[in-house]
């Protein structure tokens, strides 16, 4: 237990090749959340959503240390997590969209995206909703004597809500598989974390006796090299971990808060030379694993990718009247 | 008689012509800053309800006007809130504890319903918890299952709770203030699609008693009862019904609990016929409640079993093709209306 990060990143844990599929699978959420913004900013996406952008390290440096098995629970901000746990590009954007072909056939939306082919127990409309689940996972997996985890994906919001600390609380008890990973974006809605969470973060875990340590969140090597260290240690019987990722959202809270009263330009900027993409790009190059048009290739994939995606989702069909009906009861 | 005109309602037993006009959502901001003026024990607790003015910009102004120590943003801690509420209004002060979205209400249920509401009398009367919980209700904003939900039937089932759901400006306005000055727990719902309805308001100071219901419009062959946003439902379809020779009578509870039990059992007396709207589900619903209320005290004097319409029993979906499936509509309305009378 730690206040600060005892896990040093180690640069040799994946090769060149690896950091870029990882780099992919951050630029292919980017795409997605620009995707999802316009979308929204002409009318052909109904509601709103929470982007990730800015967030991307997180997710992605998470689920690479996780097998398709692994469990993940989701929250508003969630695409990003879906996505990173394989989630299918034209799948979600049907769901966006509020299409029958959408991973909930249109019922769920941005917000409660589930596929649990990829582990995915679904996204969450209800701040720190999921500890209780994922922690549930992680007592199934005890029960049924497998060896898979169950990553609970949070933001700093969510330290408020007392579901949380039961949780943490059971999970150590019990040594459950369980990794809490709080997104710390600073920020819930419009309010700085500052007015809203006394104490330490870590330290709040830290009480129960949950292995907890804060990390750069923006650096993915970081991400990846601790969340390996302590998934290992929970697959095999050592107990739950909390990680507190400090990042930032570079949108507002949804796609509607265009103008972030609450924050300035200035520390939007100071976070925007912190960009993950950006950040995994200069050290691959810099270290001479990659040379630099290979990254301007990745983002013309994905780009192509998500257009197509989009141009499938918009083309789908909705549900059916007689669909409202169905799935109340299993 | 009241009539819609406009998506306005005015009522010229209330209203004088020419009366100002403010949304529903400037009405309630009135009706709190009125009574933080008046009474110092009056403060709001909620997650942006303070810089930000709240999520939906109702309270917009009212830090400046009171200061972070009476308009106070709150960690993402319903229960804790709702915690604080009560025990703040044990000692003495009237806490307004802002809860988003009604669907988070869950989330504070112990503190109202086994905590608040039962204080007063477990203690033989001894203490009081006058807090309002202020949340709203209502779907159509393509916010799916957990941002969409009218709940209020839960609360409007436990004895101790008062709960109110206006449907106008004018009620939502002396409807806040009532329950801020009363002493026991009052739940109030606002349907997020009202805040910006216009309607007239009096300059003057005025309060509406809990437990009064309003004719919305007078009519003779048939009672609609309805309540928050069904109100303009019922008055579209009264509207569609006066062309094919209906005159349906438009009654607005305004407070679940209490209940004006004899305007909806005389205005059945009158019509005979009386069909129930509100945007709860229906299983389990209020409307099950008024159903019955009617069907006892007017079983004589009715020619046709009560209908009543909720939202449809499932949870609300978020594509727009099925979420405007669930949600009662005038055409609906109107066509229940007519098998009623025919
Ligand atoms: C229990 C609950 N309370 C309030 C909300 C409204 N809400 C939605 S997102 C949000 C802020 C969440 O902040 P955080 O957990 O830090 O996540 P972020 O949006 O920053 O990713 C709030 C208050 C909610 N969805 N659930
Ligand atoms: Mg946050």
């Amino acid at each position: 237990m730690s206040e600060t990060n005892d896990t040093k990143p180690n640069a040799t844990e994946l090769d060149a090749e690896h950091w870029l599929q990882a780099y992919e699978q951050m630029a292919k959420i980017r795409a997605f959340e620009e995707a999802a913004n316009e979308l929204y900013t002409s009318a052909r996406m109904p509601g709103i959503a929470h982007l990730y952008i800015g967030e991307e390290a997180i997710a992605v440096g998470i689920c690479e240390a996780l097998r398709q098995d692994d469990y993940i629970t989701s929250t508003h901000r969630g695409h990003g997590h879906c996505l990173a746990k394989g989630a299918a590009l034209d799948k979600m954007f049907a769901e966006l969209l509020g299409k029958e072909a959408g991973y909930c056939r249109g019922k769920g939306g941005s917000m409660h995206i589930a596929d649990q082919e990829t582990g995915n127990l679904g996204a969450n409309g209800i701040v720190g909703g999921s500890a209780g689940i994922a922690t549930g996972a992680g007592m199934s997996v005890k029960l049924r004597g497998t060896d898979q985890v169950a990553v609970c994906f949070f933001g700093d919001g969510a330290l408020g809500q007392g579901l949380l600390y039961e949780s943490m609380n059971m999970a150590q008890l019990w040594k459950l598989p369980v990794i809490y990973v709080c997104e710390n974006n600073q920020y819930g809605e419009y309010t700085h974390n500052s007015k809203t969470a006394a104490g330490s973060m870590v330290g709040r875990a830290a009480g129960f006796g949950v292995h907890a340590q804060a990390i750069d969140g923006q650096d993915i090597r970081t991400v990846h090299a601790t969340a390996r260290l302590v998934i290992d240690r929970a697959r095999n019987g050592g107990g739950p971990a909390f990680l507190v990722c400090n990042t930032y959202r570079f949108h507002g809270h949804h796609v509607g808060d265009i103008d972030r009263p609450y924050r300035t330009r200035e520390e939007e900027a100071e976070w925007a030379k912190r960009d993950p993409l950006k950040l995994l790009e200069d050290w691959l190059v810099k270290s001479k694993q990659a040379e630099s048009d290979v990254f301007e290739r990745i983002q013309q994939d994905v780009k192509s990718d998500v257009e197509n995606a989009v141009n499938y989702a918009l083309e789908a069909s909705f549900p059916s009247e007689s669909e409202v009906d169905r799935h109340v009861y299993a | 008689m009241s009539t819609l005109e406009n998506g306005v309602i005015r009522s010229p037993a209330v209203h004088a012509p020419g009366e100002r006009q403010i949304t529903f959502g400037q009405a309630i901001l009135e009706a709190i800053n009125e009574e933080m003026a008046r009474d110092e024990s009056v403060f709001i607790i909620g997650e942006d309800v303070a810089e930000a003015g709240s999520v939906f910009k109702v309270l917009v102004g009212l830090l400046d006007q009171f200061g972070p120590e009476r308009v106070i943003d709150s960690p993402i801690s319903e229960a804790g809130i709702a915690g604080i509420g009560v025990g703040a209004a044990i000692t003495g002060m009237r806490p307004i504890v802002d809860i988003m979205f009604g669907d988070f209400t869950t989330l504070v249920m112990d503190q109202l319903v086994n905590q608040a509401a039962k204080t007063h009398y477990m203690s033989g009367g001894k203490l009081k918890v006058p807090m309002v919980l202020r949340t709203t209700l209502g779907a159509s904003r393509r916010s799916a299952a957990q941002h969409s939900q009218s709940l209020h039937a839960l609360f409007s089932h436990i004895p101790g709770l008062k709960v109110a759901m206006p449907a106008t400006p004018y009620d939502a306005k002396g409807l806040m203030k009532s329950a801020i000055r009363d002493d026991n727990p009052v739940v109030i719902f606002e349907d997020k699609m009202l805040y910006q309805e216009r309607g007239p308001v009096p300059e003057r100071e005025y309060t509406l008693p809990l437990g009064q219901a309003d004719v919305k419009r007078a009519g003779d062959d048939l009672t609609i009862v309805a309540t928050s946003s069904m109100v303009y439902v019922a008055l579209e379809a009264a509207d569609n019904l006066a062309s094919i020779g209906i005159s349906a009578e438009v009654i607005d509870p305004r407070t679940t609990n209490p209940l004006d039990t004899e305007a909806l059992v005389n205005s059945a007396k009158k019509t005979s016929r009386a069909l129930i709207i509100d945007e709860g589900y229906q299983q389990y619903g209020v409307t099950g409640e008024f159903a019955s209320v009617i069907a006892d005290g007017a079983f004589y004097y009715l020619d046709a079993p009560v209908k009543r319409i909720g939202a449809m029993n499932v949870p609300v979906p978020f594509s727009p093709v099925m979420e405007d499936l669930t949600i009662p509509t005038a055409e609906y309305v109107v066509e229940t209306a007519k098998a009623l009378c025919g």
